[in-house]
């Protein structure tokens, strides 16, 4: 470990130092383990690795780097390699000796572990791959580049250069201009100025000021706040810290999600490093700046992502949102001045610093400047974290991107935002994908989730989910959100079991509409969007469960039954495998029999089957 | 446990403001929340017991009543339910023999349910301790659990 | 930063002192704007929502709880536009299905012309408490004890005494009884015995040595006692003999 930096001089000259060893022109090869690769076995792909490198004794030729999340994790466990941008996916343990005698020591590429693409073949430059191809990764770009354990890796591409011009180079009011010149939005959703935020921070009455970073990403299926945070911590931590600087705090905080633990592992030990190189604490690089962070798990709720929730708890008390009447930028924390932003948000001011604020409005559309990361989930091709810029199309990043819907399904709806957002069918997918869009259209852009789902998706169900999630998830203080969610359940429920009325639709436009109206916190008063949504865009499907008493996605478990098709081979598989002994096999080549009084309709047998002998309706 | 809870006490310096992250502590400590070590945290913070309780319910991280030697999450997040997150679950209480948030009667597991791990691309997901399965199914349910 | 504000409420135009709430300003003018969780000795909340009001400051229009918002200059205030109304039918549509057979409640929700809630009535529910938290927040604030708390999160919250059992730290004072809007509290005294059920407590009350009357719990009165710096022996005879 270097030692402290007093001043600008110090670190540029650690930075040339550090960015000569990564020019040396070694063979890099950078591994993803970030959270997301690690169901797919990335520890062991690691691990053996080091082993394999160790074993061969060739440490000094290979430059090896574990990193966090490279995006693509359809495809992971994934690494990059240079030169030649090569990217390799699927990796298995069995592999790596294969990848270090080849490609790193002798440069030839293995052609199995490419992407491959039916029309175009075998692609080897990561930048070729469709899933790469449109994205614009300013933010995420550098995930590949980084141990995210490593403050040197981070110094060495750039690192902390922004923070430096910021104490050294502009004033508090001038890094202000700047942000709000760049037209930067707050990436957790709502989408408020942060230029406009910072300047009230500022100019609000108080001596103690507080500034925090929301790392709290509770929506259910995003995870671009952890792919960030696991994967590089450091530029949230420079931006927190150009932020105090600007805003006049000396102490900030970083709140981090309970669930999880890489992203609460790495920023602890990048603030670590910080601070012994006095890029944290007293008198960062000898500018007389001095600024303390505090990092905070969450325990466990959603709601704490509401900036008033979380101030809560960060005093250490229930996250109970409060009225916003006073902002939280007049009094937040302990009552004093706070300024509150998301993870993504604070990634991004060192590249505005760096950059300039034109660089960063020429990206995007007007009014929606930047990148925004989103996480690309559920039955596209290509799941993973994917940055793109603002005004992209939904199109574009389902279908190039994303590559489509999976299996040869049809596309059928796509959730943005989260539990506040909403679901927007195909006739939107020409929809620019920013703010004030998404919210026109009933949904939010929210901290960047984004789940596609396709025909085999139930609407109805979909709502009825995030409304238990909801209810799981209030605080229980105000009586709309309490009350009403749980309401809006129950008669989802009823629907769902084919006991819904036609006047039950109106009722939950009315109860929507109230909660909208009257609830305390963002919470609740987004809560009713995916009924609302899915009423709008989906009412046939509402209509079929409660006219026909049918469930055309064949989800609702009231509303279907499985059936042992005429092509049945009667292999037996399904019947060792049915957990109730629904089902009998009768004999060799013939179709099993399907008890169904004894089904559960737990879909073991559908799932099971290898022939599609079974069917739903 | 008169130690234990002082030394996390003391690691915070007192500071009331991290109860979330003393329990967090305490039940990293014991494995849950012993209404022992709570009583005595109460003393030493200076806090109500009641405030307390209502911190430590309020938080889904926290269990007051021991857990079992592995401890299981599902996730439920969209991206798993979409792809049928929720039929593990449902496999899951059925093969244990307990609902969610429950123990076995061994004492073995603990089945907790999950609104999203940040490993949505691989859902549905399930996590044992440290260990992450992805792409599950109904049929990899048994094999898993026989790991442990 | 003058002292004083004008807004307008109901169409009428009245100075205020910035600083007061909504409701504090119409209150004090004879408008009457429904409220469950409020009480003026302890701070607002903003749990009912049943104070909602709608206000327009330049072009923007939104509904608010009066309990919390400020007076502000040039604020205009709507106590019973559609609007509130419609949100306030709503409330005690809720509310109503919670506490299906609750007094308070039904009386309330009546007054709005709600007889009955809107939803299927299997789901009705029989509470009095609708966790408005006033019974903890005057033991916290007004009491200083805190022997209660909000416990649980979403649909499970309620008031209670830690670990569900006996609330040791209570003092019996029953400020929790007086202050509950809906009558939840089931607190009586009976043969020099003060009991407070959801609590499960009970507490002996003193006897008056001059006249005789069981005045208040003994607990209590230590707990001020104390507190005070009384001396000991202070609290033998009841106010009215003193």
């Amino acid at each position: 470990m270097p030692s402290k930096l007093k001043s600008p001089k110090a670190l540029e000259a650690l930075q040339k130092k550090l960015g000569k060893v990564a020019d040396a022109g070694k063979v890099s090869i950078s591994v993803c383990n970030g959270t997301a690769c690690r169901p797919y076995g990335s520890n062991p792909v690691v691990e053996a690795f080091k082993t394999e490198i160790e074993k061969r004794g060739v440490a000094d030729k290979i430059d090896f780097r574990i990193t966090g999340c490279h995006g693509f994790c359809e495809r992971g466990p994934v690494a990059l390699i240079q030169p030649g941008n090569i990217f390799y996916q699927k990796i298995q343990v069995d592999d790596i000796p294969e990848i270090v005698e080849k490609t790193l020591l002798n440069r030839i590429v293995i052609e199995r572990l490419l992407f491959k693409n039916d029309s175009v073949g075998n692609i080897q430059a990561q930048v070729d791959i469709p899933f790469y191809k449109k994205q614009q990764r300013i933010i995420l770009g550098n995930n590949v580049k980084i141990d995210p354990t490593s403050i040197e890796d981070y110094i060495a591409i750039g690192g902390y250069s922004a923070l430096s011009k910021s104490l050294f180079e502009l004033k508090p009011e001038q890094i202000i201009d700047m942000v709000k010149a760049s037209g930067l939005r707050g990436r957790g959703g709502g989408g408020f100025p942060t230029g406009a935020k910072w300047e009230s921070c500022r100019n609000a009455h108080g001596d103690i000021k507080y500034v925090i970073v929301n790392a709290d990403e509770g929506d259910p299926g995003a995870y671009a706040n952890e792919g960030l945070l696991s994967g590089n911590p450091h530029s949230v931590l420079e931006g927190l810290i150009i932020g105090a600087y600007a805003i006049g705090a000396h102490q900030g905080y970083i709140y981090v999600r309970n669930e999880y633990p890489l992203a609460l592992k790495n920023i602890t030990i990048a603030m670590q490093q910080a601070e012994k190189l006095g890029l944290l604490g007293k008198d960062i690089l000898g500018s007389g700046f001095d600024f303390n962070v505090r990092i905070n798990r969450g325990g466990g709720a959603f709601v704490c992502g509401e900036s008033t929730a979380l101030m809560a708890s960060l005093e250490g008390k229930p996250g109970e949102p409060r009225a916003k009447y006073i902002h939280t930028v007049e009094k937040g924390l302990w009552e004093r001045p706070s300024d509150l932003n998301n993870v993504e948000t604070w990634a991004n001011i060192p590249l505005i610093i760096n950059n300039g604020p034109e660089w960063f409005s020429a990206i995007g559309s007007s009014g929606n400047t930047g990148t925004k990361i989103f996480s690309l989930t559920g039955k596209v091709n290509n799941t993973g974290l994917v940055e793109v810029p603002l005004g992209i199309k939904l199109r574009d990043i389902i279908f190039d991107i994303g590559g489509g819907i999976r299996d040869g399904k049809k596309f059928k709806a796509v959730q943005t935002g989260g539990p506040s957002g909403g679901c927007l069918p195909e006739s939107m997918l020409d929809l620019p994908v920013n703010f004030d869009e998404l919210t026109k259209a009933g949904s939010m852009m929210g901290s960047g989730g984004m789940i596609v789902m396709d025909e085999d998706n139930c609407m109805v169900d979909v709502a009825r989910y995030f409304l238990t999630f909801l209810e799981e998830e209030s605080c229980g203080k105000c009586v709309p959100c309490r009350e009403g969610i749980k309401r809006m359940r129950q008669i989802l429920n009823d629907i769902c079991d084919g006991k819904g009325q036609e006047s039950d639709i109106d009722l939950l436009k009315e109860l929507g509409a109230h909660l909208q109206d009257s609830a305390l916190c963002a919470l609740g008063s987004s809560a009713p969007n995916p009924v609302l949504t899915t009423i709008n865009y989906f009412h046939d499907e509402y209509m079929a469960h409660i006219r026909d008493k049918k469930c055309p996605a064949g989800v609702c478990k009231a509303l279907i039954h499985f059936y042992i098709k005429d092509n049945c081979p009667g292999c037996g598989l399904c019947v060792k495998a049915c957990p109730t002994n629904a089902i009998t096999f009768v004999e060799k080549r013939k179709p099993v029999i399907l008890d169904q009084s004894k089904c559960i309709k737990c879909r073991t047998c559908y799932d099971i089957c290898k022939m599609g002998a079974v069917g739903i309706e | 446990m008169k130690d234990k809870v002082s030394e996390i006490v003391k690691k915070y310096n007192k500071d009331k403001s991290q109860l979330v992250s003393i329990l967090q502590d305490i039940q990293a400590e014991y494995n849950y929340l012993p209404r022992e070590a709570l009583n005595k945290l109460s003393k030493k913070l200076d806090i109500p017991q009641s405030q307390i309780y209502s911190m430590a319910t309020f938080f889904r991280a926290f269990s007051l009543k021991p857990r079992g030697k592995h401890i299981i999450n599902v996730c439920l997040g969209t991206a798993c339910h979409v792809r049928g997150g929720e039929l593990i679950a449902e496999s899951l209480e059925r093969q244990l023999n307990v609902k969610r948030g429950g123990t076995t009667a061994d004492g073995k597991f603990t089945l907790e349910s999950v609104n999203c791990m940040g490993c949505c691309a691989t859902g549905p997901v399930v996590k044992i301790d440290e260990e992450y399965f992805g792409h599950m199914t109904n049929d990899k349910v048994e094999p898993m659990l026989k790991k442990y | 930063m003058s002292e004083t504000v004008t807004l307008t409420i109901d169409g009428k135009k009245y100075t205020a002192e910035r600083g007061r709430t909504v409701l504090q300003v119409a209150t004090d003018n004879g408008i009457r704007i429904p409220t469950l969780c409020h009480n003026e000795a302890i701070e607002p909340y903003g749990a009912c929502r049943l104070c909602v009001v709608e206000v327009t400051r330049g072009s923007r229009t939104r509904i608010v709880t009066s309990c919390l918002y400020p007076v502000e200059e040039g604020l205009i205030v709507q106590t019973a536009s559609d609007r509130v109304i419609r949100n306030r039918k709503m409330l005690l549509d809720l509310l109503l299905a919670r506490c299906s057979e609750n007094e308070v409640i039904k009386n309330l929700a009546a007054e709005y012309g709600v007889t009955q809630p809107s939803f299927r009535q299997e789901y009705w529910e029989k509470n009095d408490c609708i966790v408005c938290g006033l019974c903890v927040r005057a033991c916290e604030q007004v009491v200083g004890v805190s022997a209660i708390s909000l416990v649980n999160r979403g649909i499970s919250k309620e008031p209670a005494p830690p670990f569900l059992e006996k609330a040791t730290d209570c003092i019996g004072c029953g400020s929790c009884y007086y202050v509950c809007p809906t009558h939840a509290i089931k607190m009586e005294d009976k043969n020099g015995v003060r009991r407070i059920h959801n609590w499960k407590v009970e507490f002996k009350l003193k006897k008056c040595s001059k006249c005789g009357i069981y005045w208040a719990p003994e607990a209590q009165l230590e707990y001020i006692r104390r507190k005070a710096d009384l001396p000991v022996g202070f609290f033998d005879i009841c106010p009215n003999c003193r």
